[in-house]
């Protein structure tokens, strides 16, 4: 019997630990930006390409950075829930438009609704490459200091704003 | 007719191993003859190639950033080659990289404590199988040849004739 029960063991373990591996998501690599700045930049602002807008500006208060594009599939499947984060008015949401032409974006708003405070413009990508994006949409959640706190690879779903990023902002907003 | 036909397999068979031969030297010969500076940019392009074999394309993540033709990885290219022609070394670039994606873009994982596993891993399950090979064969050596009695091998016996008048009904 007890020749048995070794393999069996050993069986049991290699499936529990090859089971854990394949519902593991490969697409959420851990990224190194946690706990560090959010990387600087200086953008022109979607609808108004005359004015710039530069994550200093935003230090102080806890905020949204949401990386999307009007030709993101996916970004159609969160928008209804970064719409309803930004009309609860725990954190404005500010949109980094990802290699997209602008007037295609302009019209994606005025399609889906805008729920950003204000859309900066990365047509060539830098700034997505700063903040380490591979998969839009992307979301980050920035804290008072400026520091990136959390970041989703792929839409956000309700159960995630709820579970997570809704409390991480509560928690970061009375910090 | 046969024998000939065998024999020019024979030399068929030669021919494919040297052939194989040639195709691999030739290769080596083609990179070496890439890897010399014709001018500045072709050594740039190695330089961002090598580089590039050596990082992660995170939107198809088996492939290197060398070979993948996601826009992301053409643009991580071109900003390689950016760095290195304002004079970055590979150090940098792949510094650059780790600091933005993290060490799953690198093919080679630094030792860290979370790597520890990965890198000590394979060596030590194979330490662990050769210890455990040794002390079965250690064990099955010192087994003495037979531990059948006398009485055991009538039994035997018995039991075999048994079975062939069994056979033979």
């Amino acid at each position: 019997m007890n020749r048995y029960l070794l393999p069996l063991g050993i069986f049991i373990a290699l499936v529990a630990l090859l089971g854990a591996g394949l519902s593991l998501n490969p697409r959420e690599v851990p990224s190194p930006l946690i706990g560090k700045a959010a990387p600087t930049f200086q953008l022109p602002l979607l609808h108004e390409p005359g004015r710039t807008v530069s994550p200093k500006e935003m230090l102080g208060t806890v905020w949204v950075f949401n990386v999307w594009a009007s030709w993101c599939v996916a970004c159609r499947d969160e928008h209804p829930v970064l719409t309803g984060l930004a009309r609860s008015g725990i954190a404005p949401v500010y949109g980094l438009n990802y290699k997209d032409k602008r007037e295609d974006a302009i019209a994606w708003l005025k399609v889906y609704g805008d729920p950003y405070r204000a859309s900066l413009v990365d047509p060539d990508g830098r700034v997505g490459v700063d903040y380490g994006v591979y998969g839009v949409p992307e979301t980050y959640v920035v804290d008072k200091q400026g520091v990136i706190r959390y970041k989703r690879v792929g839409p956000v779903t309700p159960a995630i704003l709820k579970e997570k990023i809704v409390p991480l902002i509560t928690e970061l907003n009375r910090g | 007719m046969a024998e000939l036909k065998q024999g020019g397999w024979r030399m068929a068979g030669g021919g494919w191993w040297l052939l194989l031969f040639f195709v691999l030297a030739c290769g080596r010969a083609a990179w070496a003859g890439e890897a010399k500076p014709v001018a500045a940019d072709p050594a740039l392009e190695e330089r961002v190639t090598a580089v590039a074999t050596e990082l992660r394309c995170l939107v198809c993540q088996n492939q290197t950033l060398a070979d993948s033709h996601a826009p992301l990885a053409v643009d991580l290219r071109n900003q390689i080659r950016e760095q290195m022609q304002a004079g970055a070394s590979e150090r940098d670039v792949v510094d650059y990289m780790v600091t933005r994606y993290g060490d799953f873009v690198r093919y080679r994982p630094p030792l860290k404590a979370s790597t520890v596993l990965l890198w000590v891993g394979p060596i030590a399950l194979m330490l662990g199988g050769l210890v455990l090979l040794y002390y079965r064969l250690a064990r099955r050596r010192d087994q003495p040849e037979s531990t059948l009695s006398d009485e055991d091998r009538a039994r035997a016996a018995a039991l075999l004739e048994s079975r062939g008048d069994g056979e033979s009904k």
